[in-house]
Parts: C-alpha cells; structure tokens; sequence
C-alpha cells in the first residue's frame, strides 16, 4: 500500500495525539454524531432493511467465491465495449501503469474523481515525481490536497476540519494551484463552496485526462458505476478524453439487477440520503459522447491475500459507506489518521493489516484498536463480522510475538494453568486478600489501567470461600 | 427448580457481593442454587485476546462443570455473550442454550419482573454492548428496575455508547479507554442519579474507578456503580449496605 504511512507509530500512540487535540475532537463528535442519527433514520425508514442487508452479503460472498470467473467475464465485456484491461498485481504496477497511460496522451495535468483504491497506492505522489499534476475534485479532498493534509474519513475526508480551517486554506492554498480564492471570503458554508467551484471548473474545462476509481463494476456489461453527492465526479467521467480507472478487484458484482439491492443500502449508509444525487455509468466508449479512450486497470495490492483467509474475506464486501467509522467510539476519539491508512475505523482496522501484512507495528496493533462493543457490526449494510475478524486477526499477531507479546503469552500461560486448577485459584484469592493492601499495584498491566483508574479494592473473602462457609 | 451458578472469575475475586446477591436473590424467588466448584473463567479474556489455544482447556472445563444442569444462572452478560457465541466455534453446542444472564433469566424463565425489592435511590441504567448488542436483553432490566419500589429510573444519555472497558483494550489502548469512560461518567452525572447501574461487572469495574478517581459529587451524593443483582435482592427487611 501507500508509502505514505509507512513508518506509522502504533495506534495508542498516535490515538494519543488526536485524544490530546481538543479542536479535532469537537470536529469529529459533532460531525459523526449528525451523520449517525441521520443514516438512523434513514435506515429506519425501510422495512425490509434486513433482507436487503442479507442481500448485500450474499450477492458479495457469492461473487468473491467465483472472483476469477467473474473478472474475466468483465475484461471481455469492458474489452467488447471498447475499453483495455490492465491487470496490477500491486500499488507500484497500477502507477506504472496509469503514469504511462498518461505520458501516452502527451498531458501533464489530471482531474481526479474521488476514488480510495487511487489513494491506497498513492497514485497522486507517483505521478508527481513523473512531472504530471493531479488535481483532486471532490470539495473534501480537496481540501485535504490543498491543506497537505492526509484524510481522516472514508467518505469525509476532511471530517477533521471545521469551517473556520477550511476558509484558512481555501485563501491560503487555492492560488498555488490554479484560480485563487475570492477576496474577503468568509466561512459560510456557501461562500466556501462558491470558491471551491470556481476553482475546480477552470480545471474541468482545461484537463483532457479524467481519472475514477468505481463502487461497482458490473461483470455482464462490462459496466462502471460512481454514486456521488456533488456532481464533481460527473464533470471528469465526461469532459476529457481520456478515462482511466483504478478498481479494486473486489468491486465486480455479476449482474445489473445485484445493484438494485446497492442502490438502496450503500446512500442510505453513507450520506444518510434515500438515494445519492449522481449515479453515473459508464461502458467502454461511445462515439458521439464522453471520454473516447477508456483503461479499466483492476488492481490486487494484497486483496488475493485477503480471500485466501476464510475469516478475514469477508472485509472484501465492504462497499466503503463509512456507516462503521461513525458509530465507532475508538474512532471518535482517536481520530482517523491514527490508523495509518487511507482506511480508518473499524473497516481499517480490519483491512488494513490484511492488506498489507502484520509486520509492522501500527499493522500489528491496528487488530486491538478496539473494544468489540460490535456497534460497527451492527451497522454494516454487508454485514462484515468486524469484531470477528479482529479477534482472528489478534490471533495471528499473538502468534506472530513480538513487542510486549511474548510477555502476554507467559502470563496467559500462567493464569491458564491457575484457572484451570480451581484449589490453586482458591489459595490465590485467599493470598490476595490476605494482601490486599499491597498486592494490587503489582499486577500486569496496573500501571495503564491507574493511569487514569482506581483500581477495585479486594473484597476480605472470595465468593467461593462465603459459598463453602455459608451454603455446604 | 434447581439450577447451578456461574458466579464468573471476576466476580469470584473481585466482587464477591454480586455473587452473594444473586443467590440470596434466587433463593428469594424459590430457586435451589447450587455452586460447582469446578468452574473458573469462561475464557473471554484469552480470546478476545487472541489466544485461541489457551482459550480451549477453559472452554472444556466450564462445559464440564455444568454438565446435567438444564439451567446455569449467571450475573455476567459478557460471560453469557462468550459461551453463546464463541463455544460452538470450539464444537461445545449444549452448554450455550442452557445458560442464561441473570435479567434474562428472571424475566423469560421465572417469568417475573417485580421480585419484591426495595431499593430508595436514583438509579441510571447503562446497558454494556454484550448485553445490548449480543444478547438483546432490550428492555429486561429496566421492567425489573422500573418494579423496584422506592426506586426511580432516570435516562442515561448516550446509553447504547460503550463505556470503554473492553477487557485488555483497558490496558492497550488505556488512553482512548479512559477517554470514553470519562463521557460516560459525564453523561452519568448529568442525569443527577446516585447510582450507576449494569449488568456486567467488568465494565462497571472500570466506570467505577474512573468516578472513584474523579470523585464527581451529584448533589452532594457521590454517583457509585452498583450491579443490578445487588439492588434486586435488597429488600426492606435486608436493604443494600
Ligand atoms: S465495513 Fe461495512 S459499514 Fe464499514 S465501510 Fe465497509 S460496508 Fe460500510
């Protein structure tokens, strides 16, 4: 995945830094707050939300069963209706490629649909240091770019930031990258996006290359599809000449009548809308309209990994909606760029280390950055097991040892062998309450939890020890 | 009806006054209870942890322990949450049916809400995820709470929010643990009650010594964590000390 994060402390210390960051906390409250009431409602709205939710599931399990028959069904549909497939085993073959396709044009400028496969490789980094200029379009990533800034969000990716930034920014930034700021702008929401749009459509008239990425591809027509809410997405499909889009594997379903079931549960989970403003489709190339050169590049980067893992594949259904990181309360307070990766929350925290493997240390600790309350489990319009598929994930990352876990280990050992010696554990309750105005303070891991805790105080007597005085 | 106890490792150790609770509880309502002394620790720790393997041998004992008892009681609903959901992945099936969080069982098996308590506090109810979110016990405890006489429920803010516990993420993640234990008892507070009320005492460990650590009064009351056994069985003859 990305350079980007590479190097990434481990999640509790970066959680730290966010947990101290008084302004990142508001934003984030109030903004998942509003969102998570809304997507309540709107989801309420639907009685048969269960069975499209089972739906969802199943149509992805089904697809992700047969992934080779179905992509190769699309190559041939997408290769039928005029478009080329490249195939990327990795982040750096889909830049080389997508860089190349764009040398190829002779242009040294792009306009960017929002897309989080493109980000995952970071695609716009690679095509800087080849000299060609990639200009995001959607209002919050554009904020992120000019602010130089990582995003925090899935769907708002610069949920971090409050109005008052974004105006900064937006007077700051815009005229480093092409029409600046109107004089005098304020911060309401109007204004800011007045600015925003004079700004990206002197880029949409000018730019002949358009990249996307897809939320769906449809394997029978060799169909695209974006859902949006902003219409931004609409103007680089259609303007340039030519399209290229970098799509995870995972996203192919078979048939036009899968998406019936999407339609419904991807806005009403992610914007919390009934149906998304934009949904634009796209098959090939057409003579009289649109792009008139289409690259369809289908990208692993690690997700063949993910399917060999019986548990773990099931974050391959994520549709990517965010419903799971507004309901989560680690990511309310840690803040997004704790999870070091362009997939925060819960979804991040299980795809993240798929992905990319568990060597490293904010991959090894991602797997924890959770307490299994399973809100994010209830939400998912797919019905992702998350809190599942991180305590499988803790099992490897145990397996694996390493930091502090060779210490654990022994310890679990140690109270296994207590626990399932009930005299032994007897004695040890006897022992600690005979001490227990020492003992306390010296047990692992007392030091974090009296960090901001009292601990309990040792009752005198144990409940077996009242049990066998009072009841036998 | 005769039916054993799972009293839990943390309860057994940490508070013993829960257990006692329960079972002058059931007593009350004409339950026989019996306590197998085999029993230790469902396993939920080392699991959620995960260490699967270590998990296992617990996992046996505790089905062994209860064997030939058609109803085992506990007050622990993450206990409860463990058994259900993960023993079968460890091929135990007839334990799961057979055990029952405390609530639960008192309103879908003795079939009673009222059980005669006498409780004259304030109470605000927080539900704990596993009992929420894994075991529906949807609205048990408070038509149990609502029966207590003397007792008057007020509304927890943000009750469906997780307190933060979640076992060894307390410790891991400690920063961000005691950062939502914190709102918790913010939104506890607020609601003027003097006690904290649950299902679970491992989350209630850790709400309770966030608030010992604050000290935060409520109107001249400091707000304490109490189980929800300990108010049931008080009564006017044997109040809660
Ligand atoms: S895991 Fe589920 S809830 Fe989270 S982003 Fe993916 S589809 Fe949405």
């Amino acid at each position: 995945m990305s350079a980007t994060y590479l190097g990434m402390p481990s999640f509790p210390e970066a959680a730290g830094e966010a947990l101290h960051n008084v302004t990142l906390r508001a934003n984030l409250r109030h903004a998942t707050h509003t969102i998570r009431d809304k997507r309540a409602r709107a989801v309420a709205e639907l009685a048969d939300w269960a069975e499209l939710r089972e739906a969802g599931k199943q149509i992805k399990n089904r697809t992700l069963r047969h992934l080779d028959r179905y992509l190769e069904q699309l190559e041939t549909a997408v290769t039928e209706a005029g478009g080329t497939v490249h195939w990327a085993a990795d982040a750096e073959e889909a830049n080389r490629i997508v860089a190349d396709l764009v040398k190829a044009t002779g242009e040294r400028e792009v306009v960017k649909v929002k897309s989080m496969a493109t980000q995952e490789i970071g695609l716009n980094e690679a095509l800087e240091a080849e000299g060609i200029s990639a200009y995001e379009t959607d209002l919050a990533e554009l904020i992120v770019q000019l602010g130089d800034d990582r995003p925090s969000h899935i769907l708002v990716p610069a949920i971090h930031r409050n109005r008052g930034e974004i105006r900064d920014i937006f007077a700051e930034k815009m005229a480093n990258w092409g029409r600046p700021a109107p004089d005098g702008l304020s911060d309401s929401p109007a204004e800011l996006a007045e600015a925003a749009r004079l700004h990206l459509r002197e880029k949409f008239l000018r730019a002949k290359v358009g990249i996307s990425g897809a939320n769906f591809m449809v394997a029978e027509t060799g169909t695209l599809v974006v859902f949006e809410s902003e219409g931004n997405g609409r103007m680089c499909l259609t303007l340039p000449e030519t399209l290229i889009s970098v799509v995870g594997i995972e996203k192919v379903v078979p048939s036009w009548r899968d998406l019936e079931v999407f339609l419904q549960t991807l806005p009403r989970s992610s914007t919390a809308e009934r149906m998304n403003p934009y949904t634009s489709m796209w098959t090939g190339t057409a003579d009289t309209d649109g792009p008139q050169t289409f690259h369809l590049v289908l990208l692993d980067n690690g997700r063949t990994d993910a399917l060999a893992d019986e548990v773990g594949r099931q974050a391959l259904r994520c549709i990517r909606c965010s419903a799971c990181l507004n309901v989560c309360p680690v990511y309310e307070r840690a803040g997004g760029h704790a999870y070091g990766s362009v997939y925060p929350g819960p979804i991040g925290a299980i795809l993240s280390p798929q992905l990319r493997g568990i060597q490293s240390e904010i991959d090894a600790s991602l797997p924890y950055a959770s307490t299994l309350c399973g809100a994010c489990y209830e939400v998912c319009p797919v019905a992702i097991d998350i809190p599942e598929v991180l305590v499988h994930l803790r099992e490897k990352v145990a397996d694996q040892g390493g930091k502090g876990h060779r210490l654990e280990k022994a310890a679990i050992k140690a109270a296994g062998w207590v626990l399932d010696h009930p005299a032994a554990l007897a004695a040890g309750e006897r022992a600690a309450s005979r001490t227990r105005k020492l003992h306390p303070k010296r047990l692992p891991g007392a030091g974090a939890w009296t960090a901001a805790r009292e601990l309990p105080e040792l009752p005198a007597e144990s409940f077996r020890d009242w049990w066998k005085k009072n009841r036998t | 009806m005769r039916v054993a106890l799972f009293v839990t490792c943390v309860n057994d150790a940490l508070y013993p006054a829960t257990g006692i609770a329960t079972v002058r509880l059931l007593e009350r309502l004409g339950v026989e209870v019996d306590f197998p002394a085999a029993q230790t620790c469902c396993g939920q720790p080392q699991f959620n942890t995960g260490y699967r393997r270590e998990t296992e041998p617990l996992v046996r004992r505790t089905t062994r322990a209860f064997e030939g008892y058609e109803y085992v009681v506990t007050p622990s609903g993450s206990c409860v949450a463990m058994v259900r959901d993960h023993y079968p992945k460890f091929g135990e099936t007839s334990l799961p049916s057979r055990t029952y969080e405390l609530t639960e069982f008192l309103v879908d098996v003795l079939g009673v809400t009222d059980v005669g308590a006498y409780f004259p506090h304030t109470v605000t109810y927080h539900p704990s995820c596993h009992g929420l979110r894994m075991l529906g016990l949807g609205d048990r405890p408070r038509k149990l709470l609502d029966a207590v006489k003397g007792l008057e429920l007020r509304e927890l803010p943000g009750a469906e929010e997780c307190c933060g516990f979640g076992g060894t993420f307390a410790v891991k993640n400690a920063e961000v643990s005691a950062a939502m234990g914190r709102d918790k008892v913010r939104n506890a507070v607020s609601t003027g009650a003097d006690v904290l009320c649950g299902a679970d005492n491992s989350c209630l460990m850790h709400i309770d010594g966030i608030l010992r650590r604050q000290a935060v009064p409520t109107q001249g009351v400091p707000l304490r964590a109490l189980h929800i056994a300990d108010i049931l069985a008080s009564t006017e003859e044997e109040p809660y000390v």
